[in-house]
Protein backbone atom coordinates (compact mmCIF):
# COMPACT_ATOMS: atom_id res chain seq x y z
CA UNK A 1 0.00 0.00 0.00
CA UNK A 2 1.56 3.00 -1.01
CA UNK A 3 1.75 6.05 1.76
CA UNK A 4 -1.28 8.31 1.26
CA UNK A 5 -3.14 10.43 2.85
CA UNK A 6 -6.03 8.55 4.93
CA UNK A 7 -9.83 9.05 4.03
CA UNK A 8 -10.80 7.74 7.05
CA UNK A 9 -8.80 8.21 11.00
CA UNK A 10 -10.49 6.32 13.57
CA UNK A 11 -8.90 6.91 17.32
CA UNK A 12 -9.76 5.30 20.36
CA UNK A 13 -13.36 4.87 18.98
CA UNK A 14 -15.44 2.98 21.90
CA UNK A 15 -19.15 2.93 22.05
CA UNK A 16 -21.04 1.96 24.99
CA UNK A 17 -24.51 0.64 25.60
CA UNK A 18 -25.07 0.78 29.26
CA UNK A 19 -22.62 -1.61 30.63
CA UNK A 20 -22.15 -3.33 27.77
CA UNK A 21 -19.21 -2.20 25.14
CA UNK A 22 -20.01 -3.38 21.43
CA UNK A 23 -16.95 -0.88 20.29
CA UNK A 24 -13.83 -0.87 22.72
CA UNK A 25 -11.25 1.42 21.83
CA UNK A 26 -10.80 0.88 18.00
CA UNK A 27 -7.83 2.47 15.83
CA UNK A 28 -7.33 2.59 12.57
CA UNK A 29 -6.96 4.12 9.05
CA UNK A 30 -8.76 3.91 5.98
CA UNK A 31 -6.40 4.88 2.90
CA UNK A 32 -7.21 5.94 -0.92
CA UNK A 33 -8.02 3.40 -3.38
CA UNK A 34 -7.92 0.37 -0.84
CA UNK A 35 -10.21 -1.96 0.12
CA UNK A 36 -10.55 -2.82 3.78
CA UNK A 37 -12.73 -5.50 5.28
CA UNK A 38 -14.57 -5.48 8.68
CA UNK A 39 -14.50 -9.34 9.62
CA UNK A 40 -16.08 -10.01 12.72
CA UNK A 41 -18.63 -13.57 14.09
CA UNK A 42 -22.20 -12.06 14.89
CA UNK A 43 -21.83 -9.24 17.79
CA UNK A 44 -18.41 -8.91 16.98
CA UNK A 45 -19.24 -4.96 16.71
CA UNK A 46 -18.87 -4.68 12.85
CA UNK A 47 -22.22 -2.86 12.27
CA UNK A 48 -22.08 -0.47 15.31
CA UNK A 49 -18.61 0.49 13.74
CA UNK A 50 -19.91 1.03 10.40
CA UNK A 51 -23.41 3.19 12.14
CA UNK A 52 -20.42 5.17 13.71
CA UNK A 53 -18.42 5.90 10.69
CA UNK A 54 -21.91 7.01 9.39
CA UNK A 55 -23.04 9.18 11.67
CA UNK A 56 -26.11 6.94 12.39
CA UNK A 57 -24.79 6.31 15.34
CA UNK A 58 -22.86 8.62 18.43
CA UNK A 59 -19.90 7.46 19.97
CA UNK A 60 -19.30 7.27 23.81
CA UNK A 61 -15.15 8.12 23.33
CA UNK A 62 -12.66 8.67 20.56
CA UNK A 63 -12.71 10.70 17.71
CA UNK A 64 -13.75 9.87 13.58
CA UNK A 65 -12.15 12.04 10.78
CA UNK A 66 -12.75 11.52 7.65
CA UNK A 67 -11.01 13.49 4.58
CA UNK A 68 -9.73 15.55 7.49
CA UNK A 69 -12.91 16.73 9.44
CA UNK A 70 -14.29 15.39 12.32
CA UNK A 71 -17.52 13.59 11.99
CA UNK A 72 -19.30 14.20 14.80
CA UNK A 73 -18.92 18.12 14.20
CA UNK A 74 -18.94 18.15 10.10
CA UNK A 75 -20.93 15.81 9.38
CA UNK A 76 -23.24 17.06 6.71
CA UNK A 77 -19.75 18.40 5.15
CA UNK A 78 -19.00 15.10 4.70
CA UNK A 79 -21.81 12.77 4.03
CA UNK A 80 -22.07 14.50 0.14
CA UNK A 81 -18.91 12.40 -0.45
CA UNK A 82 -19.88 9.05 1.20
CA UNK A 83 -22.48 6.61 0.52
CA UNK A 84 -23.54 3.09 1.18
CA UNK A 85 -25.39 -0.10 0.46
CA UNK A 86 -26.66 -2.92 3.13
CA UNK A 87 -28.91 -5.34 2.37
CA UNK A 88 -30.58 -4.47 5.82
CA UNK A 89 -32.23 -1.24 4.40
CA UNK A 90 -34.03 -1.15 1.42
CA UNK A 91 -35.22 1.30 -1.54
CA UNK A 92 -38.86 2.30 -1.82
CA UNK A 93 -40.07 -0.75 -3.66
CA UNK A 94 -42.82 0.27 -4.97
CA UNK A 95 -40.66 3.40 -6.65
CA UNK A 96 -39.36 2.36 -10.55
CA UNK A 97 -35.64 2.40 -10.44
CA UNK A 98 -35.71 5.56 -12.46
CA UNK A 99 -37.65 7.38 -9.30
CA UNK A 100 -35.50 5.97 -7.28
CA UNK A 101 -32.62 6.96 -8.65
CA UNK A 102 -33.98 10.68 -9.47
CA UNK A 103 -34.78 10.98 -5.76
CA UNK A 104 -31.48 10.20 -4.03
CA UNK A 105 -29.65 12.18 -7.45
CA UNK A 106 -31.79 15.31 -5.38
CA UNK A 107 -30.71 14.46 -2.09
CA UNK A 108 -27.23 14.25 -3.03
CA UNK A 109 -27.48 17.29 -5.15
CA UNK A 110 -26.01 15.39 -8.08
CA UNK A 111 -25.14 18.09 -10.58
CA UNK A 112 -26.13 17.03 -14.02
CA UNK A 113 -27.89 14.26 -12.97
CA UNK A 114 -30.00 13.06 -15.97
CA UNK A 115 -26.13 12.03 -17.03
CA UNK A 116 -25.00 10.32 -14.14
CA UNK A 117 -28.36 8.03 -14.44
CA UNK A 118 -27.66 7.96 -17.46
CA UNK A 119 -24.17 6.55 -16.85
CA UNK A 120 -24.90 4.76 -14.17
CA UNK A 121 -27.49 2.64 -16.03
CA UNK A 122 -24.89 1.47 -18.42
CA UNK A 123 -22.21 0.80 -16.11
CA UNK A 124 -24.50 -1.55 -13.96
CA UNK A 125 -26.61 -2.72 -17.05
CA UNK A 126 -30.01 -1.20 -15.74
CA UNK A 127 -31.49 0.07 -18.51
CA UNK A 128 -34.06 -2.56 -19.09
CA UNK A 129 -34.98 -2.16 -15.65
CA UNK A 130 -35.48 1.70 -15.17
CA UNK A 131 -39.20 1.63 -15.54
CA UNK A 132 -39.74 -1.73 -13.66
CA UNK A 133 -40.79 -1.19 -9.86
CA UNK A 134 -37.73 -2.37 -7.18
CA UNK A 135 -40.60 -4.60 -5.94
CA UNK A 136 -40.88 -6.70 -9.27
CA UNK A 137 -37.02 -7.08 -9.09
CA UNK A 138 -35.33 -10.23 -8.24
CA UNK A 139 -32.63 -10.24 -5.23
CA UNK A 140 -29.48 -9.58 -8.21
CA UNK A 141 -30.94 -7.04 -9.87
CA UNK A 142 -32.00 -5.41 -6.70
CA UNK A 143 -28.59 -5.61 -5.31
CA UNK A 144 -27.05 -4.07 -8.53
CA UNK A 145 -29.93 -0.92 -7.80
CA UNK A 146 -28.40 -0.21 -4.45
CA UNK A 147 -25.19 -0.02 -5.64
CA UNK A 148 -26.11 2.17 -7.95
CA UNK A 149 -27.99 4.09 -5.38
CA UNK A 150 -24.40 4.38 -3.20
CA UNK A 151 -22.48 5.32 -6.31
CA UNK A 152 -24.71 8.12 -7.69
CA UNK A 153 -22.90 11.00 -6.15
CA UNK A 154 -19.22 9.09 -7.13
CA UNK A 155 -18.40 8.67 -3.21
CA UNK A 156 -14.99 8.93 -2.29
CA UNK A 157 -15.82 6.83 0.59
CA UNK A 158 -17.76 3.81 -0.03
CA UNK A 159 -19.31 1.21 2.90
CA UNK A 160 -20.22 -1.82 1.75
CA UNK A 161 -22.51 -4.40 4.26
CA UNK A 162 -22.17 -7.78 2.80
CA UNK A 163 -22.55 -6.28 -1.16
CA UNK A 164 -22.96 -9.85 -1.96
CA UNK A 165 -25.07 -11.47 0.15
CA UNK A 166 -27.55 -13.89 -1.68
CA UNK A 167 -26.21 -13.30 -4.66
CA UNK A 168 -25.40 -16.16 -7.68
CA UNK A 169 -21.83 -16.69 -7.88
CA UNK A 170 -22.10 -14.96 -11.43
CA UNK A 171 -23.94 -11.97 -10.32
CA UNK A 172 -21.07 -11.59 -7.63
CA UNK A 173 -18.20 -11.65 -9.42
CA UNK A 174 -19.91 -9.43 -11.58
CA UNK A 175 -20.50 -6.84 -8.96
CA UNK A 176 -16.87 -7.42 -7.11
CA UNK A 177 -15.28 -6.35 -10.57
CA UNK A 178 -17.53 -3.83 -11.07
CA UNK A 179 -16.54 -2.53 -7.39
CA UNK A 180 -12.69 -3.00 -8.89
CA UNK A 181 -13.17 -0.76 -11.39
CA UNK A 182 -14.97 1.96 -9.93
CA UNK A 183 -12.28 2.25 -7.49
CA UNK A 184 -9.29 1.82 -9.64
CA UNK A 185 -11.17 4.99 -11.95
CA UNK A 186 -12.27 6.95 -8.42
CA UNK A 187 -9.33 6.58 -6.11
CA UNK A 188 -12.25 5.34 -3.61
CA UNK A 189 -11.54 4.05 -0.13
CA UNK A 190 -14.35 1.40 0.58
CA UNK A 191 -15.14 -0.29 3.71
CA UNK A 192 -16.47 -3.95 3.34
CA UNK A 193 -18.15 -5.73 5.81
CA UNK A 194 -18.77 -9.44 4.67
CA UNK A 195 -18.81 -12.90 5.84
CA UNK A 196 -17.75 -13.95 2.65
CA UNK A 197 -13.66 -14.59 2.95
CA UNK A 198 -13.23 -15.79 -0.66
CA UNK A 199 -14.36 -12.10 -1.45
CA UNK A 200 -12.61 -10.59 0.62
CA UNK A 201 -9.43 -12.51 -0.08
CA UNK A 202 -9.91 -11.44 -3.93
CA UNK A 203 -11.31 -7.81 -3.26
CA UNK A 204 -9.60 -6.44 -0.26
CA UNK A 205 -5.98 -5.16 0.48
CA UNK A 206 -6.08 -4.92 4.12
CA UNK A 207 -8.36 -6.73 6.80
CA UNK A 208 -9.01 -6.09 10.11
CA UNK A 209 -10.66 -9.22 12.02
CA UNK A 210 -12.79 -7.80 15.29
CA UNK A 211 -13.95 -9.72 18.26
CA UNK A 212 -15.71 -8.64 21.22
CA UNK A 213 -15.70 -5.18 19.90
CA UNK A 214 -11.80 -5.17 19.51
CA UNK A 215 -9.91 -5.22 16.52
CA UNK A 216 -7.55 -8.43 17.35
CA UNK A 217 -5.71 -8.47 14.10
CA UNK A 218 -4.70 -6.88 11.19
CA UNK A 219 -2.79 -7.34 7.94
CA UNK A 220 -3.66 -8.13 4.52
CA UNK A 221 -5.15 -11.44 3.39
CA UNK A 222 -1.15 -13.09 2.90
CA UNK A 223 -0.10 -11.67 6.15
CA UNK A 224 -2.54 -12.86 8.37
CA UNK A 225 -2.77 -16.31 6.30
CA UNK A 226 0.84 -16.55 6.32
CA UNK A 227 1.47 -15.23 10.05
CA UNK A 228 -0.80 -18.26 11.53
CA UNK A 229 -0.02 -20.88 9.33
CA UNK A 230 -3.07 -21.50 7.61
CA UNK A 231 -3.74 -22.34 3.83
CA UNK A 232 -7.07 -19.74 2.97
CA UNK A 233 -8.17 -16.72 5.02
CA UNK A 234 -11.51 -18.44 6.30
CA UNK A 235 -9.26 -21.21 8.04
CA UNK A 236 -7.26 -18.31 9.38
CA UNK A 237 -10.20 -15.94 10.45
CA UNK A 238 -11.40 -19.46 12.70
CA UNK A 239 -8.18 -19.86 14.14
CA UNK A 240 -8.38 -15.91 15.32
CA UNK A 241 -11.72 -15.89 16.36
CA UNK A 242 -11.74 -19.13 18.03
CA UNK A 243 -8.37 -18.14 19.80
CA UNK A 244 -9.82 -14.85 21.13
CA UNK A 245 -12.98 -16.53 22.41
CA UNK A 246 -11.24 -18.54 24.79
CA UNK A 247 -8.97 -16.13 26.15
CA UNK A 248 -12.69 -14.17 27.37
CA UNK B 1 -31.72 24.57 3.61
CA UNK B 2 -31.31 22.93 0.19
CA UNK B 3 -34.48 23.22 -1.89
CA UNK B 4 -33.03 19.93 -4.01
CA UNK B 5 -32.65 18.20 -1.29
CA UNK B 6 -36.02 18.67 0.01
CA UNK B 7 -37.75 18.75 -3.59
CA UNK B 8 -35.71 15.20 -3.58
CA UNK B 9 -37.40 13.90 -0.90
CA UNK B 10 -41.05 15.25 -2.14
CA UNK B 11 -40.42 13.70 -5.05
CA UNK B 12 -40.32 10.17 -3.70
CA UNK B 13 -43.99 11.18 -1.96
CA UNK B 14 -45.52 12.01 -4.98
CA UNK B 15 -43.83 9.04 -6.84
CA UNK B 16 -45.47 6.71 -4.66
CA UNK B 17 -48.47 8.37 -4.59
CA UNK B 18 -49.01 8.21 -8.39
CA UNK B 19 -48.07 4.49 -8.30
CA UNK B 20 -50.55 3.37 -5.53
CA UNK B 21 -54.18 4.17 -6.57
CA UNK B 22 -54.73 2.61 -2.80
CA UNK B 23 -52.80 5.36 -1.41
CA UNK B 24 -54.53 8.10 -3.34
CA UNK B 25 -58.50 6.53 -3.08
CA UNK B 26 -57.58 6.52 1.11
CA UNK B 27 -56.91 10.00 0.91
CA UNK B 28 -59.99 11.26 -0.76
CA UNK B 29 -62.51 8.30 0.34
CA UNK B 30 -62.33 9.32 3.70
CA UNK B 31 -63.02 13.16 3.87
CA UNK B 32 -65.56 12.61 1.17
CA UNK B 33 -67.23 9.98 3.19
CA UNK B 34 -67.57 12.18 6.07
CA UNK B 35 -68.59 14.59 4.36
CA UNK B 36 -71.26 12.89 2.91
CA UNK B 37 -72.04 11.14 6.91
CA UNK B 38 -72.43 14.30 8.44
CA UNK B 39 -73.98 16.21 5.41
CA UNK B 40 -77.20 14.06 5.63
CA UNK B 41 -77.12 14.43 9.33
CA UNK B 42 -77.11 17.94 8.87
CA UNK B 43 -80.30 18.33 6.67
CA UNK B 44 -81.91 15.56 9.23
CA UNK B 45 -81.09 18.15 12.04
CA UNK B 46 -81.78 21.05 9.96
CA UNK B 47 -85.40 19.65 10.29
CA UNK B 48 -85.82 18.82 13.22
CA UNK B 49 -83.70 21.51 15.75
CA UNK B 50 -83.87 25.60 15.31
CA UNK B 51 -80.42 25.84 15.91
CA UNK B 52 -79.00 24.26 12.57
CA UNK B 53 -82.09 26.25 10.84
CA UNK B 54 -80.46 29.21 12.10
CA UNK B 55 -77.05 28.03 10.39
CA UNK B 56 -77.18 25.09 8.47
CA UNK B 57 -73.83 24.99 7.25
CA UNK B 58 -72.79 24.92 10.57
CA UNK B 59 -71.98 21.08 10.90
CA UNK B 60 -70.72 20.14 7.37
CA UNK B 61 -68.13 23.13 7.75
CA UNK B 62 -67.38 21.86 11.44
CA UNK B 63 -66.71 18.74 8.91
CA UNK B 64 -64.30 19.79 6.71
CA UNK B 65 -62.46 21.83 9.14
CA UNK B 66 -62.20 19.39 11.58
CA UNK B 67 -61.33 17.12 8.19
CA UNK B 68 -58.18 19.35 7.67
CA UNK B 69 -56.91 19.24 10.85
CA UNK B 70 -56.79 15.27 10.74
CA UNK B 71 -55.62 14.85 7.02
CA UNK B 72 -52.42 17.64 8.56
CA UNK B 73 -51.63 15.40 11.51
CA UNK B 74 -51.87 12.10 9.48
CA UNK B 75 -50.14 12.55 6.50
CA UNK B 76 -47.48 14.06 8.46
CA UNK B 77 -47.03 10.35 10.35
CA UNK B 78 -48.38 8.90 7.42
CA UNK B 79 -45.11 10.44 5.25
CA UNK B 80 -43.21 9.56 7.83
CA UNK B 81 -43.96 5.92 8.32
CA UNK B 82 -43.81 4.85 4.79
CA UNK B 83 -40.16 5.29 5.30
CA UNK B 84 -40.01 2.85 8.07
CA UNK B 85 -42.64 0.34 6.48
CA UNK B 86 -40.10 0.62 3.18
CA UNK B 87 -36.96 0.23 5.46
CA UNK B 88 -35.32 3.06 3.55
CA UNK B 89 -34.76 5.16 6.68
CA UNK B 90 -31.49 4.30 6.98
CA UNK B 91 -30.74 5.82 3.32
CA UNK B 92 -32.05 9.07 4.03
CA UNK B 93 -30.40 9.41 7.84
CA UNK B 94 -26.91 9.14 5.94
CA UNK B 95 -27.72 11.01 2.94
CA UNK B 96 -26.76 14.69 3.41
CA UNK B 97 -30.50 15.27 4.25
CA UNK B 98 -30.58 17.16 7.28
CA UNK B 99 -33.64 16.64 9.74
CA UNK B 100 -35.16 19.98 9.68
CA UNK B 101 -35.10 19.52 5.52
CA UNK B 102 -36.64 16.28 6.23
CA UNK B 103 -39.50 17.65 8.37
CA UNK B 104 -39.94 20.67 5.80
CA UNK B 105 -40.49 18.20 3.17
CA UNK B 106 -42.75 15.89 4.71
CA UNK B 107 -44.83 19.43 5.87
CA UNK B 108 -44.96 20.00 2.37
CA UNK B 109 -45.91 17.03 1.23
CA UNK B 110 -48.31 16.95 4.09
CA UNK B 111 -50.45 20.41 2.35
CA UNK B 112 -50.32 18.49 -0.84
CA UNK B 113 -52.70 15.55 0.68
CA UNK B 114 -54.29 17.65 2.61
CA UNK B 115 -55.77 19.24 -0.10
CA UNK B 116 -56.12 16.38 -2.32
CA UNK B 117 -57.76 14.99 0.10
CA UNK B 118 -59.90 17.60 1.18
CA UNK B 119 -60.88 19.58 -2.41
CA UNK B 120 -63.13 16.90 -3.57
CA UNK B 121 -64.89 17.00 -0.40
CA UNK B 122 -65.75 20.61 -0.62
CA UNK B 123 -67.08 20.24 -4.38
CA UNK B 124 -68.92 17.09 -3.49
CA UNK B 125 -70.55 19.37 -0.79
CA UNK B 126 -71.62 21.89 -3.64
CA UNK B 127 -74.27 19.86 -5.49
CA UNK B 128 -75.21 17.74 -2.60
CA UNK B 129 -75.74 19.67 -0.23
CA UNK B 130 -75.77 22.99 -2.01
CA UNK B 131 -72.85 24.10 0.59
CA UNK B 132 -70.14 26.09 -0.62
CA UNK B 133 -67.19 26.75 1.46
CA UNK B 134 -65.91 29.35 0.36
CA UNK B 135 -68.58 31.51 1.47
CA UNK B 136 -66.68 31.66 5.19
CA UNK B 137 -64.93 34.57 3.40
CA UNK B 138 -61.32 35.19 4.39
CA UNK B 139 -61.00 33.77 7.65
CA UNK B 140 -61.49 30.47 6.30
CA UNK B 141 -57.84 30.57 4.84
CA UNK B 142 -56.96 31.86 7.91
CA UNK B 143 -58.83 28.82 10.31
CA UNK B 144 -57.67 26.53 7.81
CA UNK B 145 -54.08 27.58 8.23
CA UNK B 146 -54.16 27.51 12.27
CA UNK B 147 -55.62 24.08 11.92
CA UNK B 148 -52.96 23.10 9.44
CA UNK B 149 -50.32 24.18 11.97
CA UNK B 150 -51.59 22.09 14.59
CA UNK B 151 -51.89 19.21 12.74
CA UNK B 152 -48.30 19.73 11.94
CA UNK B 153 -47.63 20.08 15.56
CA UNK B 154 -49.11 16.84 16.44
CA UNK B 155 -47.29 15.08 13.40
CA UNK B 156 -44.21 16.27 14.23
CA UNK B 157 -44.78 14.87 17.77
CA UNK B 158 -45.63 11.78 16.57
CA UNK B 159 -42.30 11.83 14.08
CA UNK B 160 -40.52 12.18 17.53
CA UNK B 161 -42.04 9.32 18.97
CA UNK B 162 -41.36 6.86 15.76
CA UNK B 163 -37.84 8.17 15.55
CA UNK B 164 -37.17 7.19 19.17
CA UNK B 165 -40.09 3.82 19.28
CA UNK B 166 -39.59 2.87 15.89
CA UNK B 167 -42.92 1.25 15.26
CA UNK B 168 -43.83 0.50 18.01
CA UNK B 169 -45.44 3.84 18.08
CA UNK B 170 -47.09 3.63 14.88
CA UNK B 171 -50.70 3.51 17.02
CA UNK B 172 -50.32 6.97 18.18
CA UNK B 173 -49.92 8.39 15.03
CA UNK B 174 -53.56 7.43 14.84
CA UNK B 175 -54.83 7.46 18.41
CA UNK B 176 -53.46 11.03 19.35
CA UNK B 177 -55.82 13.57 17.32
CA UNK B 178 -58.94 10.79 18.09
CA UNK B 179 -57.73 11.58 22.14
CA UNK B 180 -57.71 15.29 21.46
CA UNK B 181 -61.16 15.32 19.48
CA UNK B 182 -63.76 15.62 22.46
CA UNK B 183 -61.98 18.61 23.44
CA UNK B 184 -61.53 20.62 20.53
CA UNK B 185 -65.05 21.40 20.47
CA UNK B 186 -65.22 20.64 17.03
CA UNK B 187 -69.68 19.83 16.99
CA UNK B 188 -70.16 21.62 19.85
CA UNK B 189 -69.34 24.61 21.87
CA UNK B 190 -66.60 24.80 24.84
CA UNK B 191 -68.80 25.21 27.40
CA UNK B 192 -70.64 21.96 26.77
CA UNK B 193 -67.67 20.74 28.70
CA UNK B 194 -67.01 20.04 32.08
CA UNK B 195 -65.20 23.14 33.51
CA UNK B 196 -61.87 21.48 34.47
CA UNK B 197 -61.92 20.33 30.33
CA UNK B 198 -62.68 23.64 29.60
CA UNK B 199 -59.28 25.22 30.56
CA UNK B 200 -57.78 22.40 28.23
CA UNK B 201 -60.06 23.24 25.74
CA UNK B 202 -58.74 26.34 25.16
CA UNK B 203 -54.56 25.56 25.68
CA UNK B 204 -55.83 23.60 22.43
CA UNK B 205 -55.85 26.26 19.16
CA UNK B 206 -58.83 24.03 17.63
CA UNK B 207 -60.65 24.80 20.35
CA UNK B 208 -60.20 28.72 19.21
CA UNK B 209 -60.68 27.71 15.66
CA UNK B 210 -64.05 26.38 16.15
CA UNK B 211 -65.06 28.69 18.70
CA UNK B 212 -64.66 31.63 16.36
CA UNK B 213 -66.19 29.18 13.30
CA UNK B 214 -69.86 29.34 15.30
CA UNK B 215 -70.03 32.70 16.05
CA UNK B 216 -69.44 33.62 12.30
CA UNK B 217 -72.25 31.03 11.86
CA UNK B 218 -74.98 32.03 14.80
CA UNK B 219 -73.52 35.52 15.90
CA UNK B 220 -72.29 36.89 11.99
CA UNK B 221 -69.60 37.84 13.95
CA UNK B 222 -65.95 37.56 13.08
CA UNK B 223 -63.55 37.26 16.14
CA UNK B 224 -60.29 38.31 15.58
CA UNK B 225 -58.81 37.43 19.37
CA UNK B 226 -60.15 33.53 18.68
CA UNK B 227 -56.97 33.26 15.76
CA UNK B 228 -54.79 35.63 17.24
CA UNK B 229 -55.04 32.78 20.17
CA UNK B 230 -55.07 29.60 17.99
CA UNK B 231 -51.80 31.22 16.33
CA UNK B 232 -50.14 32.08 19.29
CA UNK B 233 -50.99 28.88 20.54
CA UNK B 234 -49.70 27.08 17.14
CA UNK B 235 -46.40 29.09 17.71
CA UNK B 236 -45.70 27.50 20.90
CA UNK B 237 -46.63 24.07 20.21
CA UNK B 238 -44.52 24.37 17.09
CA UNK B 239 -41.91 25.55 19.01
CA UNK B 240 -42.32 23.01 21.58
CA UNK B 241 -42.84 20.08 18.76
CA UNK B 242 -39.46 21.02 16.93
CA UNK B 243 -37.74 20.45 20.36
CA UNK B 244 -39.74 17.18 21.08
CA UNK B 245 -37.99 15.85 17.68
CA UNK B 246 -34.27 17.38 18.31
CA UNK B 247 -34.45 15.67 21.58
CA UNK B 248 -35.42 11.85 19.90
CA UNK B 249 -33.50 12.29 17.21
CA UNK B 250 -30.31 12.91 19.43
CA UNK B 251 -31.15 9.92 21.62
CA UNK B 252 -31.68 7.50 18.47
CA UNK B 253 -28.23 8.56 17.64
CA UNK B 254 -26.81 7.81 20.94
CA UNK B 255 -28.49 4.42 21.57
CA UNK B 256 -27.90 3.28 17.81
CA UNK B 257 -31.98 3.46 16.83
CA UNK B 258 -32.10 5.15 13.50
CA UNK B 259 -31.05 1.99 11.77
CA UNK B 260 -33.39 -0.34 13.57
CA UNK B 261 -36.67 1.03 13.82
CA UNK B 262 -38.78 -1.90 13.79
CA UNK B 263 -40.41 -3.27 17.35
Amino acid sequence: MTDKAAVVEVKELTKKFGDFTAVDNLTFDLKPHCTTALLGSNGAGKTTTISMLLGLLLPTTGSIHIFGEDLLRHRFKILPRVNMSSPYIDLPQRLTVRENLKVYAKLYEVKDAKSRIEQLTEDLELKELLNKQLRKLSAGQKTRVSLAKALINEPELLLLDEPTASLDPDTATWIRDYLYRYQQRRNTAILLASHNMLEVHRMCQQVFIMTHGKIVERGTPEELITRHNKTDLEQTFLKIVRNANRQD
Amino acid sequence: MSPTRISGLMLRYIYLLRSSWPRMMEIIFWPTMQLVTWGFISKHLISEAPLYQKAPSLLITAVILWDVLFRSHINFALSFLEEIWSRNLGNLFVSPLRPYELIASITLISILRTLIGVIPACLIALPLFNFNILGLGAPLILYFLALVIFGWCTGILIVAMLVRHGIAAESLAWLTIFLLAPIMAIYYPVDVLPPILQNIAYSLPPAHIFEGMRALFLEKTFHAQNLINAFALDLLYYALACLAFHVSYTSARKQGLLLNTSE
